[in-house]
């Protein structure tokens, strides 16, 4: 029998050496091979191996798909693959009710019992404790080792593919095709043959476990979703920000320079750049934070697009070169990957609560653009535009993403090369034999913004500095008017780059109404679920984006005017509202989880119907 | 800002074409002014021109040097000018790039990009400004001050073991290590070109007077009267021979210098012989560092310690990239942007 489902929750829960992750990332690209829409969320343990069976091991790849459009890796679990004891007790409470539970039978042991902590003699599987929930057990240990029996493998190599076994039963129950996970397997193990025939070997014998155990009297079907025609792949967000980057500079004609320390959860951007060398990036491992950022911005004076990306406590450590990048009126564009602080905090969960330290964290008064990305696939988009703004305006720019978008991915319809439009750098013209003429550094143009003037170029040798600066001669000047003056200057370049921006839209509901949903970063998903669920409601409610933090859209004032209650959920205790307050005067409401975890639309559909 | 019209396009530049229109504000008696004047002339000598040479200092007396030179210049932030360099040099291998630094802000707060930059060996020259004090914020002692050095800051004297500059150096991998001084112009000419003509990063310590707050620091070695019992002038393939009209000697017992009195008999032939290239002996030269005491004293050596052929960075960088070119091919961006696995959807 098959039955239709529009959308499912699936969470795969192992340990964190179970290979939870890959087998998360191959159902995902399946899914979305097959025109699913997805939203992924992985989630791991900060320690790389904690002990094994633990619940502070425990990894997990939650992801939703879809034959609708799909903005969030779900609030509630429908299914849920437990590799042990420990998975399944730290998850449950995801399940929802009725919702059916994969179970590795050995990974229920009594060791493991133990050391997820459940009483002396409980089993979940055994005590009824599981009633309200479809409970599918199999020894996925036990039947990996029999289907390599022959294989030649060694027990432990064995065990490595069970996770091919869980992957293999999940594509039966939905109906997936084996192909892309087994193009996948024959390309990762291709110099390893003994492996890539294990690997696919269990796959199969998971997907035939399906046909033969008639533990389910269903499978399902979910078709494809009515996404915009064109061509697809999947995409997370570290790698569509380091594709973005060497997109903007190509179409900019720069050389791209990321001078980078590693740190969770942005490392991955370091790592996807550093492969891409015969693009010509270069990619520079500094000794710290400091030396990483102040590495940009010397290639950046150099003619390069000087980048840097770090997370919350390295974007602290960059603060005061970046305030030498706003006084030089350089270009630098500085990704800060949010993770839940303060100080080390929480170093693989999300946050949204660096918009403060983005605004506003450096000494003096030392304003710059902050642009937020909302999703994966956005990422790429946002980055062009930020290093188009750094670049045409000779400024710094904060790209504000987070863990969970670094991490997560979806389906990106990506542009071709020829579309995507080009950045203009304001490149200062080589003096001629015999000019006369004195080079100003900081003549501005009706941008207010600097001309750029390379080493190299002849007659245009200027100092420049720190230390607070004569408008156009750049030459250091003490004298109090001049720094009034110069202080101003700085805030309105930054303020006025909003003149080019295109106004904010709502994105869902009507333009006027009770309720407008403000909402910036990653949070987009769930407020667009939220919104479009309230709206099938018959609920009014609208939603709005901001990509723009600072500045901030022209139009912003005139759109919250039409709203009687604006709503604002963050991943903080309440920045943007803060923002939105002072600057508008209007009675914002804050809607603020601080979990390490994203919202679940379930969370802002109830904080709206409060409100109505 | 800029000087450059009267000599545009002239191939033949002076000291004078390096000067800014900026009035230079060191105090008066400062030792940074020869050390100005010796790199002012020794960039006419080098043949550059002027655009193609940046200066890039951090904070402190001696990081407003590019101000006062008419080339490119970054006065950056306190101890980080090796990073500003390092990003410099890996996009833009024709400059030549000078990192300007005193003995806090490369040494205290700059530590660490100091033995970074030096490990990785990109071609940048790196002068320490040594005075053994922080000038610019008025006279505390400084890491390579002397242990109980009386300041505003040790009103009973610094408890601190004093950095040896050279040392550290050369254990962080240095590939060009010297050491000269603001008041022997010539010696501080000739190390300075020594230094740009060295493919890798040279450190070049200058010990520097700071006549306000740490006045007479190095007179033992700077002063008449003691220079030529205290110091060594070091050339490569010559003999260890210092003191008053070379009277004195050192050689090797082992691995112990021994001071020798070529009057009293000791024969130039048994003294050790200096060889720029040789790590061990470097490393008993940069421990030639006890303060000058009587004619006991091991006198503390001038000129190139150091110096080794090995990759600069730069190029290693922009090899790796050829390499990846020839063998991924030129990148293509619509390649990037669809990667391995696309599908459609019509």
């Amino acid at each position: 029998m098959e039955t239709q489902l529009k959308e499912v929750t699936i969470l795969f829960a192992g340990d964190s050496g179970d290979g939870i992750q890959l087998t998360g990332g191959q159902f995902t690209d399946t899914a979305a091979q097959l025109g699913n829409d997805v939203s992924t969320f992985p989630n791991f343990p900060a320690e790389i191996r904690a002990p094994i069976g633990t619940l502070a091991g425990v990894s997990g790849f939650q992801l939703k798909f879809g034959s609708v459009n799909i903005y969030t890796p779900g609030d509630e679990c429908d299914v849920m693959v437990a590799m042990n004891a420990a998975a399944l007790k730290a998850n449950l409470s995801t399940l929802k009710k009725g919702g059916i539970i994969i179970a590795n039978e050995s990974g229920f042991d009594s060791k493991n019992l133990r050391l997820a902590k459940y009483d002396e003699g409980a089993n979940p599987l055994e005590n009824h404790s599981l009633e309200d929930y479809e409970v599918h057990k199999v020894d996925v240990t036990k039947l990996t080792r029999e289907a390599l029996k022959d294989s030649g493998l060694g027990q432990k190599e064995m065990d490595r593919s069970k996770n091919m076994f869980v992957l293999g039963f999940v594509y039966w129950i939905y109906n997936r095709s084996l192909d892309n996970s087994i193009n996948f397997i024959s390309t990762k193990f291709g110099k390893k043959p003994e492996l890539r025939d294990a690997n696919i070997a269990v796959l199969k014998a998971g997907y035939h476990f399906g046909d033969t155990a008639e533990a389910f009297s269903t499978r399902y079907e979910i078709g494809p979703a009515p996404l915009p025609k064109g061509t697809y792949r999947t995409i997370n967000g570290n790698q569509a920000i380091g594709l973005g980057l060497i997109a903007a500079t190509q179409k900019a004609g720069l050389e791209l320079f990321y001078g980078s320390y590693p740190i969770t959860p942005a490392s991955s951007l370091l790592h996807e750049l550093a492969k891409h060398k015969n693009f010509g990036v270069k990619t520079y491992q500094a000794e710290d934070e400091i030396a990483a950022i102040c590495s940009a911005i010397g290639a950046s004076f150099g003619g390069a697009l000087g980048v840097t990306g770090s997370s919350g406590p390295g974007i602290a450590l960059k603060g005061e070169a970046l305030g030498l990048a706003v006084i030089l009126e350089i270009p630098l564009v500085v990704v800060n990957v949010q993770r839940g602080g303060p100080s080390t905090g929480l170093p693989t969960k999300t946050e949204q609560a660096d918009l403060f330290q983005a605004l506003y964290g450096r000494n003096g008064e030392a304003p710059l653009p902050v642009i937020a990305t909302r999703s994966p696939a956005d990422c790429f988009e946002t980055t062009i535009e930020a290093c188009r703004m750094a670049v045409e305006h000779m400024t710094p720019v904060i790209l504000l993403s987070d863990g969970y978008i670094a991490n997560g991915s979806e389906p990106w319809k990506f542009p071709q090369a020829k579309d995507i439009p080009v950045i203009t750098p304001p490149m200062a013209k080589e003096k001629l034999n015999g000019s006369t003429e004195e080079f100003l550094p900081y003549k501005r143009d009706d941008k207010l913004v600097r001309k750029w003037a390379l080493p190299g170029m002849k007659g245009l040798q200027h100092r420049i500095g720190g230390i607070e600066k004569e408008n156009e001669t750049g030459n250091v000047s003490y004298d109090p008017d001049n720094h009034e003056f110069m202080t101003k200057l700085r805030a309105e370049r930054i303020e006025k780059i909003a003149e080019y921006l295109p106004k904010l839209e709502i994105d869902n509901g009507p333009e006027k109404g009770d309720v407008l949903i403000l909402g910036w970063g990653s949070t987009y998903g769930s407020i667009k679920t939220a919104v479009r669920d309230l709206l099938a409601e018959g609920q009014e409610v609208s939603h709005a984006h901001l990509r723009h933090v600072h500045p901030l859209p022209k139009n912003l004032g005139e759109i919250l005017k039409n709203f009687k209650h604006v709503l604002i959920p963050e991943m903080n205790m309440g920045q943007l509202v803060q923002i939105i307050r002072s600057k508008y005067l209007i009675d914002a409401i804050g809607l603020n989880k601080i979990k390490g975890m994203p919202f679940s639309s379930s969370e802002i559909k109830n904080k709206v119907v409060e409100l109505i | 800002m800029s000087t450059a019209e009267a000599t545009l396009g002239s191939p033949n530049l002076t000291s004078k074409d390096f000067a800014t229109d900026q009035d230079v504000r060191w105090c008066p008696g400062c030792g940074d002014y020869s050390i100005l004047k010796q790199v002012q002339t020794v960039m006419a000598e080098t043949g550059l021109s002027k655009e193609e040479i940046v200066f890039i200092s951090g904070i402190g007396c001696a990081a407003r040097f590019p101000y006062y030179m008419d080339t490119y210049g970054i006065h950056s932030i306190h101890g980080r000018a090796p990073g500003f360099a390092s990003g410099l040099k890996s996009v833009r291998p024709d400059l030549s790039v000078w990192v300007v630094s005193g003995d806090g802000d490369c040494l205290s707060i700059g530590g660490n990009h100091l033995i970074h930059a030096l490990r990785r060996n990109f071609n940048l020259n790196l002068l320490l400004f040594n005075n053994e004090i922080y000038g610019l914020t008025k006279g505390q002692y400084s890491p390579t001050s002397p242990k109980g050095t009386i300041t505003g800051s040790t009103p009973y004297g610094s408890i601190d073991t004093p950095f040896n500059p050279l040392a550290l150096s050369l254990g962080a991998g240095g590939s060009f290590i010297a050491r000269s001084m603001d008041r022997d112009p010539k010696h501080l000419r000739e190390t300075l070109l020594k230094a740009n003509t060295h493919l890798g990063t040279s450190l070049l310590e200058i010990y520097q007077n700071c006549n306000v707050f740490n006045d007479g620091a190095f007179f033992t070695y700077t002063d008449k009267g003691t220079k030529a019992q205290s110091t060594l002038f070091l050339e490569s393939g010559q003999p260890l021979v210092y003191g008053e009209n070379g009277s004195k000697g050192i050689k090797l017992d082992g691995f112990k210098p021994v001071i020798v009195s070529l009057e009293e008999g000791a024969s130039k032939d048994e003294l050790w012989v200096h060889d720029e290239h040789d790590k061990v002996k470097a490393s008993i030269l940069t421990g030639f560092f006890e303060h000058y005491q009587d004619e006991n004293s091991l006198p503390r050596p001038f000129g190139v310690i150091y110096q080794e052929d090995r990759p600069q960075y730069q190029e290693l960088m922009s090899e790796q990239i050829e390499q990846t070119k020839k063998a991924k091919g030129e990148g293509d961006l619509d390649a990037l942007l669809s990667g391995s696995s696309t599908w459609i959807i019509d």
